[in-house]
């Protein structure tokens, strides 16, 4: 199923989605239309041009794939199922994102992954083929964020108390908040299905990707804020 | 080293009565009571006042006092600040505290008074005539018109019917245990009202209670999922929350056990981190995109709440949300509850509801946008004539946390913070929280908004007035007494004897 989105508010839209029926739907000539994907179950959303802020906001049973770039709070609070972005990402991409994949085929903005969570063996993934902006992780609490590009900004999981953030590189980020730590030869067995996904989901030869060196973010502790209170009753 | 404090606490037990059961020992979270050489001890450096020991004694032998012992008497370094500075140089740790500032702030409700009928409009009977307390909470339709065949059709907004203007308020499960969770939910589900899950996701067990169910999306989002957004009647925003406005929360790990993390998804033991801002909200317009993406995410069935500290600029800010697409703005004053706060902000930030709620009805008023929102208030709402004034101050209905959890056991020792709360309900310890039984609690928050229900409308009756409807934003029935010009005008109301 095709829909035109020239000239339709969002709010049309996303009803004309949720009313296809079917599984597979096409949108073309988007040009900044908000939340599609949210509230949709058991479907696959194609898009072409540009898809608006909150694109997947608590995605659940679905899958999107855009060619072209995406804006602001893609997959926010997302559940399951998986976004696949053949190009950039603007900010706060995956914020307290609880499952599913999220492949990047460029870069992100600032706040990418922030609040992320998981538990058990439900753990949200989010792969950059290009680089993120700051604050990448912030208050991090589960899941793992692999960076291809290698270059991370500043203030990199700030917070963080849970999960694992992958950058590849030769050198370690600098600039990192004292809780996390750094290990220095990772062990890509964990992330090697996920590049090898990246490769073939945006067609990419990935042999050098899973050779390559990357440094592991993890928290130091799961108690960050303990000492900075005294307990009393007041 | 020596422990500049002393203790604030005595534990008198009277030994003629004490039959050395060993009750206290046992249910005593903190520790207080010992046994030694066939006699009962106690350390009172321990006791936080909560009055379990008290309550269970068989024999009444216990009984917990101020202690009389005390520093050079001075109003501007009072013991209290004392015993903070000591505390801080100690732990160089930031002050944490629980429930509702203890401070002596103004409460405008005591100022104000209500009006009653006499000869020329006489007062209702409520036990006679029929008295409507139904409460409607959402936007308002704006347009009627009509279909082809000539109906009129009625533009139709999502909407919360309850049978009391009366709701629970957001209390997280993770600061709150199970059973009292539990509680809630079944009360309001008796009640034809709504509990509100807090923003620490829901429990699998109480999705069932979905009719009478709010559910909370907060900066860290947890528990927050397609299923959870349909498992609540309505969801609520929360920006902030009136005992610590402009900060966020940190759950202890020592709160986070397997349920917890399951709930909210991060790992067992962790702090769960509520950050200060949603990161994706630095403007009305943000705000607006969360709440029009909650609203796609569920058809635009649910009415979707924005709940906001009173702090100072109160009424442009209530005036931005219900312009972002907001159906019910909460308010939550300063005095509000809370499970864990920092100190300097519980007692120092923010503004008391009453003069909030005024400033906020005023404006959207003013502005002829009052019909888009629905105004909850909260934050120490204490009786039923705290309700009263609040409705004709200008609200639609009141959240209660404080008095709901008064009707579990608490006994407002303000120790929230630690997760020892010998009354099972600020705990995540199995063995304190089986001391709350769901049942017995529903029954007792029962009893109270049912008691409220009937105090709210003898009061209305007394007015003359037999619909609630007819009491909302009705400034004219209240008078104050003993405030000044200033806040006569914020309150907009008239003096006692005007």
């Amino acid at each position: 199923m095709q829909i035109d989105a020239q000239g339709l508010d969002f709010e049309t839209l996303n009803r004309k989605i949720k009313e296809t029926a079917g599984g597979a739907v096409s949108v073309s000539n988007l040009l900044g239309q908000r939340y599609i994907g949210s509230g949709v179950r058991n479907k696959k959303l194609t898009l072409s041009g540009i898809p608006g802020n909150a694109l997947g906001a608590y995605l659940h049973t679905c899958e999107i794939v855009v060619h072209g770039n995406v804006q602001d709070a893609v997959g926010d609070t997302m559940n399951d199922g998986r976004i696949v972005v053949h190009g950039n990402a603007g900010d706060a991409l995956g914020y307290a994102m609880r499952g599913g994949e999220i492949f990047i085929r460029g870069n992100v903005g600032y706040r990418a992954g922030i609040h992320m969570k998981a538990y058990g063996d439900v753990v949200p993934k989010i792969v950059i083929g290009g680089n993120a902006g700051d604050f990448l992780g912030e208050y991090q609490a589960g899941g793992v964020i692999v960076v291809l590009g290698g270059q991370i900004g500043h203030f990199t999981a700030t917070g963080m108390h849970g999960g694992k953030i992958y950058v590849r590189g030769e050198k370690a980020p600098a600039d990192l908040p004292p809780q996390v730590s750094v290990t220095e030869h990772a062990d890509v067995a964990e992330i090697a299905p996920l590049i090898e996904t990246f490769g073939k989901l945006f067609s990419v030869d990935v042999a050098t990707l899973l050779t390559d060196r990357y440094f592991l973010l993890t928290p130091s502790q799961a108690n960050p804020y303990h000492a900075l209170y005294c307990n009393r009753s007041l | 080293m020596i422990d500049y404090e002393y203790p604030e606490y005595e534990v008198v037990r009277d030994e003629r009565r004490c039959t050395v059961c060993r009750l206290c020992e046992k249910q005593c979270a903190f520790s207080v009571h010992g046994f030694a050489d066939g006699r009962m001890t106690a350390d009172p450096a321990q006791c936080v006042n909560c009055h379990r020991c008290v309550a269970v004694c068989p024999t009444h032998a216990l009984k917990i006092v101020k202690s009389d012992h005390c520093f050079k008497p001075s109003v501007n370094f009072t013991a209290d600040l004392m015993h903070d500075v000591y505390a801080q140089a100690a732990t160089g740790g930031v002050l944490l505290s629980s429930m509702g500032t203890p401070k002596n702030y103004p409460v405008y409700f005591d100022k104000l008074l209500v009006n009653a009928s006499q000869v020329t409009n006489p007062p209702i009977d409520p036990l006679r005539e029929p008295m409507e307390i139904r409460t409607f909470l959402g936007a308002k339709s704006e347009t009627i018109g009509y279909d082809e065949a000539g109906k009129i059709c009625v533009e139709r907004k999502p909407t919360l019917t309850l049978d009391t203007p009366i709701l629970f308020s957001a209390m997280s499960y993770g600061s709150i245990s199970k059973n009292a969770h539990e509680a809630l939910a079944r009360a309001a589900a008796e009640l034809g009202t709504f509990y509100n899950t807090g923003e620490g996701g829901l429990h699998q067990d109480f999705y069932r209670f979905k009719d009478n169910t709010i559910v909370q999306v907060a900066s860290g989002r947890f528990g927050v999922h397609a299923d959870y957004l349909e498992a609540g009647t309505a969801i609520e925003i929360k920006i902030g929350q009136g005992a610590k406005p402009g900060i966020g929360g940190h759950l202890p790990g020592a709160k986070i056990g397997e349920d917890v993390s399951k709930t909210r998804m991060i790992p067992r033991g962790t702090d769960a981190i509520s950050p200060a801002p949603h990161h994706d909200i630095y403007s009305i317009e943000d705000l607006r995109q969360l709440v029009y993406s909650l609203k796609e995410a569920t058809d635009y069935k649910k009415p979707i709440i924005v709940k906001i500290a009173a702090v100072h600029n109160i009424a442009a800010i209530a005036s931005g949300i219900a312009r972002s697409g907001a159906d019910i703005i909460a308010i939550d004053g300063m005095r509000g509850g809370t499970g864990a706060a920092p100190t300097r902000i519980r007692d120092n930030v923010g503004i008391p509801i009453e003069l909030a709620l005024a400033a906020v009805d005023s404006r959207l008023r003013e502005e002829g946008i009052r019909n888009r929102c629905s105004l909850v208030v909260g934050g120490s709402i204490r009786s039923s004539a705290d309700v009263v004034k609040a409705l004709a101050l200008g609200a639609d209905a009141c959240y209660i946390g404080t008095a709901a959890l008064l009707a579990l056991g608490c006994h407002l020792c303000r120790s929230c913070h630690t997760g020892k709360c010998n009354w099972g309900i600020a705990t995540q310890n199995p063995e304190l929280v089986k001391r709350l039984d769901p049942a017995e609690g529903a029954r007792r928050l029962v009893n109270l908004v049912t008691a409220w229900n009937r105090e709210i409308k003898e009061m209305m009756g007394g007015m003359g007035i037999n619909s609630i409807e007819a009491l909302k934003g009705n400034r004219l029935m209240l008078r104050a007494i003993g405030v000044t010009e200033k806040e006569l005008e914020i309150l907009g109301v008239k003096h006692a004897g005007e």
